[in-house]
């Protein structure tokens, strides 16, 4: 008697989207969807996260927490490399209403413009929103 | 008697500082905190609102705040003052009210 969950059979990738809107520290969401990302990372699926709105500021250079004693969690952004999870998508006009730049960004990211992301998000089999 | 508002939510996700704007009266003083902090950043889509802030009133962001999210004074808007916590209770300390726009 087989499990519902294996009639998928094995080796069915899919695309998860993990979609991030909010700025770091202010709220537990950032550092709650990186832990997911890298959970579910161990699953082998074809995994990418965007960076919308305020979850840009998740991505920006040289944040240092010491003083408000919380722990920095941006480093584990480029540990994301060593857990295949590579797709990192920036949209264009988020940075620009903030006036950063990819050259504020501490990983390689693909920057992408409203439209494009509209596109890519509807190829996802599964988006996750945070 | 003079109030000191504080704001600790971003301008892009939450029209808090807006409805603290509309209900200062000139003489009192702002404070971004936490995610309102973004709002004290030169050339963001917001300058207009913070302008808007610190017509007649005094305006200043928690430097801590900004340093977390990789954001340093340098970035900050003429005619804003950059606080630490001290400065952050000094401030409490002078106006005769806090109401905390959350």
């Amino acid at each position: 008697m087989s499990e519902p969950w294996e009639d998928e059979g094995p080796g069915e990738v899919k695309k998860f989207m993990y979609v991030n809107r909010k700025a770091p520290y202010g709220t537990i969401y950032a550092l709650e969807s990186l832990e997911v990302v890298l959970i579910a990372a161990a699953f082998e699926q074809d995994v990418s996260m965007v960076f919308v709105d305020d979850g840009v500021y998740q991505l920006k250079k040289g944040q240092d927490t010491q003083q408000i004693g919380m722990k920095n969690f941006s480093p584990t952004y480029r540990a994301l490399e060593g857990y295949d999870v590579e797709k990192l998508y920036v949209e264009a006009e988020s940075l620009a209403e903030r006036g950063l730049t990819e050259e504020d960004m501490l990983v390689p990211v693909e920057v992408m413009s409203r439209d494009d992301l509209a596109r890519l998000m509807d190829e996802q089999d599964v988006i996750l929103s945070f | 008697m003079s109030m000191l508002h504080t704001v600790n939510k971003s301008p892009f996700e939450r029209n808090t500082l807006q409805s603290c704007i509309g209900h200062a009266l000139p003489d009192s003083a702002i404070l971004l905190i936490e995610d309102g902090v973004v709002a004290a950043v030169r050339g963001t889509a917001h300058e207009g609102t913070l302008r808007e802030a610190m017509n007649g009133r005094k305006v200043y962001v928690l430097g801590p705040d900004l340093m977390a999210r990789g954001l340093s004074a340098d970035q900050v808007i003429d005619g804003i003052e950059v606080v630490n916590y001290e400065g952050f209770v000094e401030l409490t300390e002078k106006h005769d009210k806090v109401q905390a726009w959350v």
